[in-house]
This record gives C-alpha cells, structure tokens and sequence, in this order.
C-alpha cells in the first residue's frame, strides 16, 4: 500500500477510526483543533456521532456517558482543557469506563503559549487526578506512531477498562509524513456479560480482575458510583471492600506491564551512553544517536512509548548491564528525568531541558553528548 | 545515493507557500523519497512572512525541521529577507526578477525567474506557487514531472486544476529555460 501524506492530527483521527472510534465530543483548542475538525467531517459518513461541546468537562462527561453506552469514544484537547477533565478522568477511572482522552501538548503553564510544543504535561498525564488511580499514557514520535498508538490506546482501554491518554506535542501533531495506513493489530473490544440479568454483579471481575460493564439500556440495571463501591457497584464503607477495590483497580495494570509497556532500545549491548526520550526531542535523539555510532562511538537510544505505567524495570535492566550514563532531553524542567532518576542514579543523567518553545536541536545535544562521552 | 534536499518555499500569507509545499512534499513521497513536511504555525504564520519545510532523502529522517538549508524559493521581497539567511553557501535560491538578493552569500546560486508577470499575464496571480514549483523542479530535477502534477491535482480546487496544471508546465519550460542558461 502506498503512503498517504498526512498529519499527525490527522493520523489520530485515521488510528481512531480504524481502532472503532464512533464517538467525539470536544472543544477545540490549540494544536489539537485538526482532531475535532476531521472528526467533525468523517465520523458521520461511517454512522458515527460527533458533538461540539461548550467546555472540557462537558466533553469528557459526555465521552465516558457514551462509552457507558457501549460506543468506543475520543475527545481531543491540549493543556488548559487536559487540566479541566482531570476530575472525570478520576471517575472514567474510578468506574472503569474505557476512554480514550488525546492531549496535544502546548508550553504552559494556564494558556501559557498555545502554538508551540512543550513536554509539561508528563506527570498530570499520570497524577493529574486525585487518589491512587490507573492510568495508561502513550506517547508518538512520528505520525505514523501516532496512527498505530491510535489503535493500541482505543485497543488497551477496552482490554483493561481504563482510560487512555495519548500524549504527544504540537510538533509531532502538526508535522506531515508518509504514513501507511494499515493497522498493525488487531481491534480489540471490550467484553460484555454472560450471565443473566437478574444475577448481573457489574464490578464481580474473577481472577483476571476487568470487570465486564453492560452497555447502559441493554437490559441490564446497575449502579455506577464515584464513590468507593463494591461488587454491585453501590457506595460501601467497609474497610476491606474499599482495598480490594484500591488494589483491584491497580493491579489490572500493574499485573499487564509486560503487555502495556512498549519501548525502543537500540545499540544497548556496548552502550556506554544512552539518549532516553519520546515526542519531539527523540526526533533530535534518533538522529544525534546515528551520527555518533557512524563516527564510532557508543550510543544507545532508548524511545518511550509507554510513558505511564512507566518502564523501571527496562531502566532497571539496562543501567545494571551497561553502568551506562544518561542523557535526557525533554521539553520540560525535568520531569522525565526526575522519574528516571528511580530506576538510574542521579548522577548518571545528564538532563537537557528546554521550555521556550523551541526544540532541542540535534547540534544542541550533539554539544551536550560531547561534554558526556 | 542521491542527495538530501532541505527546502523553504516563503511568501506572504495567501500567497500559497504553505500548499506549495506540501504538494512538492506529496510529489516527492510518491517518488519514493521519505519526505518531512512542516510550516509556520500561529502567529509566526500570520505576521507577514511565513514559510513551508521540506526535507527530502533516500534515508530515514528524523529531525523534523531544516538544519542545513540547501533549497529555498521566496515569493516576496519580505520573506527573502526574514529568511535568506537560512540558505547555506552553495545552495540555490529561486525569487521573482524583482526581488533584491544582492545581500545573501556571494556562494548562492541565483535563479531569478518572472514568476509573477507570467502568472499575470498568462494565468492568474494565485497561481504563482504552483508555477514556482514547475520552476523548482525543472532546475532541482527532484521528483517525476508527473507525480508532481498528480500531487497538484489532488491539493488544489477541482475547478482550478486545469488553470494549475497550465501554471506547473509554464514553470517548467521557464526553469529549463534557466537551467540551459546557466550551464
């Protein structure tokens, strides 16, 4: 199949469309707006629904109310509007209801700077919301990553019954490459369930700890709650309830790190240094990694594209091999890099950051790798 | 191998810098090229000067904007100025014959065309972007004559196909033309 010239705004739409998107409700903003703008023309022709809301929190109410309905559904947003659904991310969350929330980073903080890239949104990806809860965060370098993570996050929020965020920033979202637009897997759908009406318990998961939703109106009544529930899903009090609920809604993702977690690591076996990134300033990696194995020196590169749950065990694995050092350049002050610094000694990172909206350039960490090597 | 081609195509807003470039982007990728194609974006677009990127290799790329400029075509006077600096020695620049150059780097190669008293006076003003790109590519030799046509054929109005594909062959008989003289 050939290439198609497209977006990366407009490769999530693709990515979605493939993975079974039929939903969209969303306030458009700034660099996100393509997303809601091709939703508005394409998700009609495949008998979808697209809804233009008066806010963020009404979008991502009315997405998990879709969801609940039984429709797989996406808003679109950037920083101000990720910062107003943190409290219903926590509820999607809270109630297991699969969404898919896509934030095309841009500098803040508050409007900060609307039209250029940033990386500030790392940790509120993971921790924006209140309360232990679980969360999956997948981050695209390219536009065709953004097509096939597209995929994945509809793929493992109906799998595990979480919300996803896909997370990437003005530059990948804007710019144009060729992209094949051919799933490389297969949709996944949620399940549904078997038993009878009358003994339908919505949050009874068994041994592999997802719970099995019925689609609102199809027969099957039950109560949905923010509030700590049990089985039934209404409110509880008692202690034990409330941590088997806490661990449960944990565990369903901690015990799929294996199949959640997914990276790059290249030229590690000699590695002596290691570029670690994601989002545009991998971009400037990717290529400051090949020019410095071309002149023989050795440079591994690691790409995230599962942010959250976070790859320590991968860190973990390849500091004890290598003893390696760290570069981490990111458009941020640090905050990938302060996680990094879990799973690698502090001063074994050199950290590159970058908040005037401008990238790191590959002369600029050709500059720092020289001060490393 | 062939060589890497990092090209700006700036005008004035309207002017269809941007388009231009993603039709050549469009052209290339069909070619067999991996192309990165990118644009000014918010307010930077919308000051007076704005300008596309396109980066064109047989290799895998990866930094998405222009490091080493070696291609560059500006439609005004203005964005020459604001961008002419980017263009590396021996690069090669195509303006219109009214615009000024004298500033740039002794080493540039200076292609001055009548860009837009053949698009006046044959055509249409608004079709000087596709005409320059007849025009680039007769003196680069980039990519197949026919994917850029199909590449215009898919970008522009339906209405205005024919008025376009006319601008992109009169811009490539003024390249070659450029071209022939200059050996």
């Amino acid at each position: 199949m050939s290439k198609k010239l497209i977006q990366g705004n407009e490769a999530c739409v693709e990515g979605a469309l493939a993975a079974g998107a039929r939903f969209f409700a969303g306030y458009p903003i700034t660099p996100s707006t393509e997303i809601a703008e091709l939703m508005a023309k394409k998700l009609p022709r495949v008998g979808g629904v697209f809804m233009q809301m008066e806010d963020e929190i009404a979008s991502i109410a009315t997405i998990i109310g879709a969801s609940i309905s039984g429709a797989k559904a996406m808003t679109a947003t950037s920083g101000p509007g990720f910062s107003l659904m943190q409290e219903n991310l926590g509820f999607a969350a809270m109630t297991e209801v699969p969404i898919v929330v896509v934030n095309v980073t841009r500098g803040g903080p508050s409007t900060g700077t609307p039209t250029k890239a940033s990386q500030g949104d790392f940790m509120q990806a993971r921790w924006g919301c209140h309360g232990d809860h679980p969360i999956i965060v997948l981050a695209p370098s390219s536009v065709q990553e953004v097509y096939d993570l597209a995929i994945t996050a509809f793929n493992m929020s109906e799998k595990y019954m979480v919300p996803v965020v896909l997370l990437y920033d003005e530059v990948v979202g804007h710019l144009r490459e060729g992209v094949e637009l051919v799933a490389s897997s297969e949709v996944l759908n949620r399940e549904f369930p078997t038993v009878a009406p009358a003994n339908y318990r919505p949050y009874a998961t068994g041994d592999g700890l997802i719970p099995k939703l019925a689609p609102f109106g199809s027969g099957y009544r039950y109560h949905m709650s923010g509030l700590s529930h049990d089985e039934t899903g209404f409110p509880t009090g008692n202690p034990a309830t409330i941590e088997n609920l806490v661990m449960r809604l944990n565990d369903k993702i901690e015990n799929n790190r294996k199949d959640i977690i997914k990276y790059k690591a290249i030229d590690m076996e000699d590695a002596e240094v290691i570029l670690l990134a994601y989002g545009s300033p991998l971009r400037s990696a990717q290529q400051v990694q090949k020019q410095a194995r071309a002149r023989g020196e050795k440079v591994g590169l690691i790409q995230l594209l599962t942010l959250w749950p976070f790859p320590h065990e991968l860190l973990t694995d390849v500091y004890a091999k290598t003893k390696a050092d760290f570069i981490v350049p990111e458009l941020s002050l640090g905050q990938l890099a302060d996680e990094v610094s879990k799973s690698v000694p502090r001063d074994k990172i050199t950290r590159v950051n970058r908040n005037d909206g401008a990238l790191i350039t590959p002369a600029q960490l050709e500059q720092v790798l020289k001060g490393v090597m | 191998m062939s060589k890497d081609w990092e090209l700006i195509i700036s005008g004035s807003g309207g002017q269809g810098a941007i388009l231009a470039g993603i039709i050549f982007a469009e052209a290339a990728l069909a070619d067999g090229y991996n192309v990165i194609q990118t644009q000014s974006y918010g307010p930077e677009a919308r000051g007076g000067a704005s300008r596309s990127e396109v980066l064109i290799s047989h290799e895998e790329l990866a930094y998405p904007k222009v490091q080493d400029c070696n291609l560059m075509v500006a439609l005004t006077q203005e964005s020459l100025d604001k961008y002419g600096s980017l263009l590396g020695a021996g690069g090669i620049l195509i303006i219109d014959e009214a615009i000024d150059s004298s500033t740039l780097k002794t080493s540039i190669k200076v292609y001055k065309a009548p860009i837009f008293a053949t698009a006046e006076k044959l055509l249409k003003p608004m079709v000087a972007n596709i005409l320059v790109l007849g025009i680039l590519n007769a003196i680069s030799g980039i990519v197949n004559l026919e994917h850029l046509e199909s590449a215009v054929q898919a970008r522009v109005p339906a209405a205005t196909i024919p008025l376009n594909l006319t601008a992109l062959a009169e811009g490539s008989k003024i390249g070659k033309d450029l071209a022939s003289k200059s050996i």
